[in-house]
C-alpha cells in the first residue's frame, strides 16, 4: 500500500552551518490495512519519514509510492489531489481555533471540493465517529485535548483516505487520554480497513496497536519486527538503541530508600559539627 | 454667565458648526484612506507573508525588494511624505489641496503600515496550521482565505483599531494642505490664535474618538477570538 524507496531527506545548513540528514535510505513496505509503527527518539528522523510520505517534506531522493501512484513523481496539483487520500494528524492536533469543530472537520472537504450540501452532513457522520457529535459546535479552546485529538482525527477521515498519518498522536495527551485516542485508532483501522502509520517515542504506543514496527536511530531504520514476534519473545533487537527503546526499564541508577536515608542522616550529621565549627 | 472657570463657553458655542464640519472631515479621511489601506494592505501582507524565505512560495529576490520598498515608505514622517507625493495627489485627486488631497498620502502611508500589521499576525499563527491545511491537500489561495486569514481575524482587527487611532492623529497635520479635519480645527483655532478653551474642546473631542475606536474595535475582537 505504502511503498517507501531508498528516501533520503537532507537538509541544507544555514550560512555556515553543515546540513544534516534527517532521513537517510530508508525503505519501507507498508502492507494495506496495517498498522505500522515508527519509533525512536527526538532527532532520529522519524517525524520527517512520516512527512515524506505525503511529501509536506519533499525527499532530497528516493521514491514514495501510495496505493502504487509515484507521489515524488507528481506536479502541485495532482499532488494535493493524492493527498485527499492521506489523512493526517499532529502531536499538537493544528485545529483551527477561530472555527468550531464541525467547521473545521468541514474545511477538510472543501479542500478536497466536496459540493457545500454535502459538507456539513459529511462532517457531523465523521464527528459520529469519534462520538463527539454533541460537541459539533464548539470551538476547540472549549474541548480537551483528547476531544481535540478526535476532532483531528474526524477532519483526517472525513475525505475517506487509505491512509492515516499519526505524527506524536498521543504526546500532548495525558496517559488515560492516550488510551481512548488509540482505542479509536485501532477502531478505524478496523472497521475502515485504513492503512496507518504511526510515529511515537512511545514503546506503549507501537504495542497497543501497531502490527509491524521500524525503530529509527539517527534518519536509518536499524530494526524491524512484528509486534506478535515481539511479545512472544521471538524477536530479540540486534542494536543498542533498540534494546533501550524496547526496555521498559529506564535504568536509573538510585539508592534504596532506606540506604539512602542512612546516608543523608550521616551526611546530615557531618555538616551539622562543620557548622558548629568542630 | 459664558465664562465659566476662564472656559468661553458662547465662543465654543458660536464654532460648533465648524467643529461638526472638522469632524465630518476626519470622518471622510479615515473612510476613505483606511477601507482602502485594507483592501490593498491585507494582500500585500499576506504576499510579505508568502513570498518570504519560510513562507508558502518563497521569491527571495523579490520578496528583498518589495520588503525594502515598504521599509522606505514607513520610513517618510507624515508630514514630509504629504509634500513629496504632491505629484501623485495632483494626479490621481486632480488637485493638492483640501480633504480629498489630504486622502492620497494618508492611503499611501497607511497601506504599508496595515501590510506589516497583516505580515506580522499571520506569521504568529505558527506553521502548524499551515501544515494541516497542505496535508489537507490546500491550495495556497485556500490556505490564505480559509486558514489564515480566519485565524488571524481577531489579531486583524486589533491591527486595525490601532491603525485608525494612529490615522485619527495624522490626519491633524492635514491642515498643512488645507484638508481641514479635528485636529486641524485644534491647531488653527486652539494653537494658532492662542484660542486655549477652543483647542481643549477639541482634543476632548479626539480623545472622545480614540477612546470610542478603541473601546469598539477591543470589544468587536474579542468577541471574534475563540482562542479562550
Amino acid at each position: 500500500m505504502i511503498s517507501i524507496r531508498n528516501v533520503s531527506t537532507r537538509f541544507a545548513g544555514k550560512g555556515g552551518e553543515e546540513g544534516f540528514t534527517a532521513v537517510d535510505d530508508v525503505s519501507l513496505e507498508i502492507p494495506a490495512g496495517s498498522v505500522q509503527g515508527i519509533i525512536g527518539f527526538s532527532g532520529a528522523g522519524k517525524s520527517t519519514l512520516l512527512r515524506n510520505i505525503n511529501l509536506l517534506e519533499r525527499p532530497t531522493s528516493g521514491h514514495v509510492l501510495v496505493d502504487g501512484v509515484d507521489l515524488t513523481g507528481l506536479g502541485d496539483e495532482e499532488l494535493r489531489r493524492e493527498r485527499h487520500q492521506i489523512g493526517m494528524i499532529f502531536q499538537h492536533f493544528n485545529l483551527l481555533n477561530n472555527r468550531t469543530a464541525v467547521e473545521n472537520v468541514e474545511l477538510s472537504l472543501k479542500f478536497a471540493g466536496v459540493k457545500k450540501a454535502a459538507r456539513r452532513r459529511r462532517a457531523h457522520e465523521a464527528l459520529e465517529i469519534v462520538d463527539l457529535a454533541e460537541k459539533a459546535k464548539s470551538y476547540p479552546a472549549k474541548l480537551s485535548g483528547g476531544q481535540k485529538q478526535r476532532v483531528a482525527i474526524a477532519r483526517a477521515l472525513v475525505t475517506k483516505p487509505k491512509v492515516l498519518l499519526c505524527d506524536e498522536p498521543t504526546s500532548a495527551v495525558d496517559p488515560r487520554t492516550t488510551a481512548s485516542v488509540l482505542q479509536y485508532l485501532a477502531d478505524i483501522n478496523q472497521q475502515l480497513g485504513i492503512t496507518t502509520v504511526v510515529v511515537t517515542h512511545e514503546l506503549n504506543v507501537v504495542k497497543s496497536i501497531a502490527d509491524n514496527v521500524a525503530v529509527m536511530d539517527a534518519g536509518r531504520a536499524v530494526e524491524r519486527f512484528a509486534v506478535d514476534d515481539l511479545n512472544s519473545g521471538r524477536f530479540h533487537p540486534q542494536t543498542e538503541i533498540g534494546r533501550y527503546l524496547l526496555d521498559d526499564d529506564l535504568h536509573i541508577t538510585r539508592t534504596p530508600l532506606a540506604e539512602r536515608s542512612r546516608h543523608t542522616a550521616a551526611k546530615g550529621a557531618a555538616e551539622t559539627k562543620e557548622h558548629a565549627g568542630v | 454667565m459664558s465664562d465659566i472657570a476662564g472656559f468661553d463657553i458662547a465662543r465654543i458655542i458660536e464654532l460648533l458648526p465648524e467643529v461638526g464640519v472638522a469632524l465630518g472631515q476626519t470622518f471622510v479621511m479615515l473612510l476613505v484612506a483606511i477601507p482602502i489601506a485594507i483592501l490593498i494592505g491585507t494582500p500585500l501582507g499576506v504576499w510579505l507573508y508568502s513570498a518570504s524565505p519560510t513562507g508558502l512560495k518563497p521569491r527571495p529576490k523579490l520578496h528583498r525588494v518589495v520588503d525594502s520598498l515598504v521599509n522606505v515608505i514607513r520610513s517618510f514622517p507624515f508630514l514630509i511624505l504629504l509634500i513629496a507625493i504632491i505629484p501623485v495627489t495632483r494626479f490621481v485627486v486632480g488637485t493638492t489641496v483640501g480633504t480629498a488631497a489630504v486622502i492620497v498620502p494618508l492611503t499611501i502611508n497607511a497601506i504599508p503600515y496595515f501590510a506589516r500589521f497583516v505580515e506580522q499576525n499571520i506569521t504568529q499563527l505558527g506553521a502548524g496550521v499551515v501544515e494541516a491545511a497542505r496535508s489537507m491537500g490546500a491550495t495556497r489561495g485556500q490556505i490564505v482565505r480559509d486558514v489564515l486569514l480566519v485565524e488571524a481575524r481577531p489579531a486583524l482587527l486589533g491591527s486595525i483599531t490601532i491603525m485608525t487611532v494612529s490615522f485619527i492623529s495624522y490626519s491633524a497635520m492635514a491642515g498643512l494642505v488645507g484638508g481641514g479635519g479635528i485636529g486641524d480645527f485644534a491647531i488653527r483655532y486652539g494653537y494658532y490664535r492662542y484660542e486655549t478653551a477652543v483647542m481643549l474642546f477639541a482634543i476632548v473631542l479626539m480623545i472622545v474618538l480614540v477612546q470610542a475606536v478603541q473601546i469598539g474595535g477591543t470589544r468587536w475582537a474579542r468577541r471574534l477570538d475563540k482562542r479562550h
